[in-house]
Formats: structure tokens, sequence, C-alpha cells
């Protein structure tokens, strides 16, 4: 049978730079927003997520002009997350040429706008971010605007609002393991997993066994950045990505 | 010159975008003499059933795209957009332009396929040879994002299908009207053989 589960570049954007975090913390400049989508949609790429990940700290609102170039140059589907705040703006960011939305802060801000935007839009296009991390007695606590703030909130109580709100999909960040390359929080996976929406785990991916990994313990898709941008053990920057034979000969791709 | 019809809904501009870069001429429009003036119509469309719909009926461009098509225009639906073309849908309590003979449906699985609704992905299909599929083999793949599918109610109309839990129709077809529930504007070069087809049919 035919399977190809989703392995998704995920891009962090502060406003018009392209930039690589550890754990959150310490960007590290890239490039060029556009010019990095152009050459993933050269590699032939499923799907994209592009997040910009100071919008909501610095109180920005999502720049739908420049928005609407980036998703000119890419024929494949797109996911924005960064400062959506409404359905107008949602609305305007489906029209440019986005199928999704990510929303991260207004999960907890305000469900009820969450829910009129999937209400507008279907749960397919609504992407709920989730950031969490691992505190010393082993819970998963969520955080919220680029993960400054901590909330009350447990990892699988924020999966159930958010689908509760009629949010489509969930994407899945450990703070913990996001840009350290080391592979995914695999615990986590196997208790989210199971939702009855797709889960894209992010964070973590430094080889190709490590998506196998992910996959294996239940994830839908995976989201990938440092591993697609960053070359050799210096970290070159380089986008490269495995090709179509390298995920059919790791049993990711099955024909 | 294709109107790509405005009715509120949709990403419109990522069709318009794969239309530039196959160089066919578009227009994004909700205006009817625009719409009567183009050669062919593509019909947007991601959301849900009665909110398209409802925009279709207060603008009046369901009636416009009905007279276009009984005039022979060729039309194609996307998405959302082929779900309108049928009759009526699971998702919602409007009725559909009508235009196809089938009902959009939601996803009915047995619960140890283990399969989740919204069916997303990229997905291979099978094709039947028709204006539409003209030169397509068996490697293409198109992006899906869908919780609802078309139930035909004749397997005539079916031109392309897929399988998630079972085969469903993922293309119909009604003389010079199409519908295709996978995104070809956002299926990369599979997508743009589609849409350069749609642009050759007479």
């Amino acid at each position: 049978m035919y399977r190809r589960p989703r392995i998704i570049p995920c891009l962090t954007m502060q406003h018009y730079d392209l930039v690589k975090t550890v754990g959150f913390k310490k960007p590290r400049y890239i490039g060029d927003p556009i010019n990095s989508i152009k050459i993933f949609n050269n590699k032939d790429i499923d799907e994209m997520c592009i997040l910009d990940i100071t919008a909501i700290k610095e109180k920005r609102e999502p720049d739908l002009e420049y928005l609407y170039e980036l998703a000119g140059e890419a024929f494949m589907p797109l996911g924005y997350g960064g400062g959506i705040r409404s359905l107008e703006q949602a609305k305007e960011i489906f029209r440019i040429g986005f199928e999704k939305v990510i929303l991260n802060s207004l999960i907890f801000d305000n469900l009820k706008e969450v829910s009129r935007i999937a209400e507008f839009a279907g749960s397919q296009s609504v992407v709920a971010s989730i950031d969490y991390k691992r505190d010393i007695f082993g819970h998963l606590s969520v955080y919220t605007h680029d993960g400054a703030d901590r909330t009350s909130i447990k990892l699988k109580e924020s999966v159930r609002m958010a689908v509760e709100a009629g949010v489509g999909e969930i994407l899945l960040t450990s703070m913990d393991y996001e840009g350290r390359m080391n592979g995914y929080d695999l615990d986590a996976i196997k208790l989210i997993g199971n939702m009855q929406i797709p889960v894209i785990v992010n964070g973590g991916a430094g080889s190709i066994s490590d998506i196998k990994r992910a996959l294996n313990a239940g994830a839908d898709a995976v989201a990938v950045s440092s591993f697609f941008v960053y070359y050799g053990a210096n970290k070159a920057i380089l986008i490269n990505t495995p090709s179509e034979q390298e995920y059919y000969a790791e049993g990711i791709f099955e024909d | 010159m294709i109107a790509i019809v405005d009715y509120g809904l949709g990403n419109l501009y990522s069709i318009k975008n794969m239309l530039k870069h196959l160089n066919i001429d578009s227009v994004i429009t909700a205006d009817a003499k625009e719409i009567q003036k183009a050669d062919r119509l593509i019909l947007p469309g991601v959301g849900k059933f009665d909110e398209g719909m409802k925009n279709l009926e207060e603008s009046n461009l369901g009636e416009v795209i009905k007279e276009q098509a009984n005039y022979g225009k060729p039309i194609l639906g996307i998405c959302l957009g082929m779900q309108l073309l049928g009759k009526g849908s699971e998702e919602g309590h409007k009725n559909g332009l009508g235009l196809i003979g089938f009902k959009s449906v939601r996803f009915n699985f047995d619960n140890n396929l283990h399969l989740k609704v919204p069916h997303m992905g990229w997905e291979r299909v099978n094709v039947r040879n028709c204006p539409l599929t003209l030169g397509l083999g068996e490697l293409e793949r198109y992006y899906f994002v869908h919780s609802f599918h078309a139930q035909c109610e004749n397997d005539e109309s079916i031109i392309v299908t897929c399988q998630y839990g079972y085969e469903f129709a993922a293309g119909v077809r009604n003389g010079n009207v199409y519908g295709v529930q996978f995104h070809p504007e956002k299926s990369h070069k599979y997508g743009m053989k589609i849409l350069k087809n749609f642009s050759e049919i007479i």
C-alpha cells in the first residue's frame, strides 16, 4: 500500500529573517525566507510550515504583503503561524495562498476566536501549535508566547482543549528537544499520537532515522528544521533534504 | 482567460500563482460579466459547505456558474469547490449547485483501521482517461486535505479514485464540468499537468 507520511520543513522567521534556534533560544541567522522557500520548492517538498516566532512578543500582526510574496514561491501546501489574533486575519492568510493557519498563543488567550476560525475554514485548515517543556517531576507543561509564558495547563489537556475548539491538527513542539538534533521526544509522541486528529511532531530531528523513529512511535507527520538547513558536523548552512530513494530505502515511504 | 471565482472562500492566489507559472492568463473575480466573458472557470474553495453555498447564493454567483455550465463552458471545482458542484453534503443542510450527480459524505471507516479524519497528505490516484486526466501516468501524486468525499450516483461520473480506508471518488465529471477533491495548485509538477490540461479543454 502507498504510504507517504508528511515530512514538513518548518521554517522559523523573525520577521524578514530566517533563523534557527536551539531550545527556543540563541537565534542564528540562516538566510532569506523567500530564497529558502524557492529552494525547498525546487526539491519538490511535500508541505511546509512557516512560523514567525517573535511576532507575538513584538506585537506584530501577520505581514500580509510579505506572506503573499512567500506563498507565491511555493506550489505545495503551506501553513503560517505568528501573530494571528482574529478570524479576519486568518481569512486574509487563506486568501493569499496558505492552506493552514497555525495558532499558538490564541488558543490560550482566546479559544472562542480559534473556534470561529475553525467554523469558518473547517478544522482541516487550523493547526494548534503546542509548545511544551518537561519539568523536574517529569510533567509536561505547556508554554505560550514563543516559550516565554508558562501556563498551568498540562500537555494532554491542552490538546483536548484545541480539539474541542475545532482544531484539525496539532504541531507538537518539545522546547527541550528543539534545535538539538538528537531525535524527537518519543515519550510525548506515545502520549499524544493516539489522538483522533493528526499530530505533527517537531523538535529534534538530526537524521533520517530520527524521522523514522518518530513515525514508528505514532507521529502522523514530522516537522524538520535544523536537519534540513545545516550540513555536516560544523553546521554549515545549506538547505539539504534526503532524496526520495533514501526515504524508500529507510522504509519511511512505501509503494 | 480563466476566471477564478471569488466567493469569499479559498486560496485564490495559489491557483493564480500556478497558472501564472504556466503562462496561463487568469483573473480572480466576483463580477458576473467577467465570469461570462472568461472562456473557462475555476471554482476554488477551502471551508465549510454551507458557508460556501451561502456565499454563492447571496452573491448570485451560483446562478451565474450554473448558467455558464449549461452554456458548455469548462468548469473545474477544487476541493470544497468540487463539493459545491454536487447535490449536497453531509457537512451542511444546503443544496449544492447540482451540476454533477453526487453527494459529499463524511469518511466512514471501521474503527479498527485507525484512520484519522481529516484525510491529509499526498496520495497516488487511479485515473480514467478524459480530457482533464490526459497523459497522467502512474507516478502522479496529489495533495489531499478533506473530511468529506464525493459519493456518485453513477460510476460514469468518476474520473479519479483514491484509496483511504476504501476507494473513493477523488475526481468527478459531467460533460465539461469537472471537480477534483485534491489540490492541483498545491501538488507542484503533478498539479500543473491537471491545470494545463484544464486550460486546453475545448
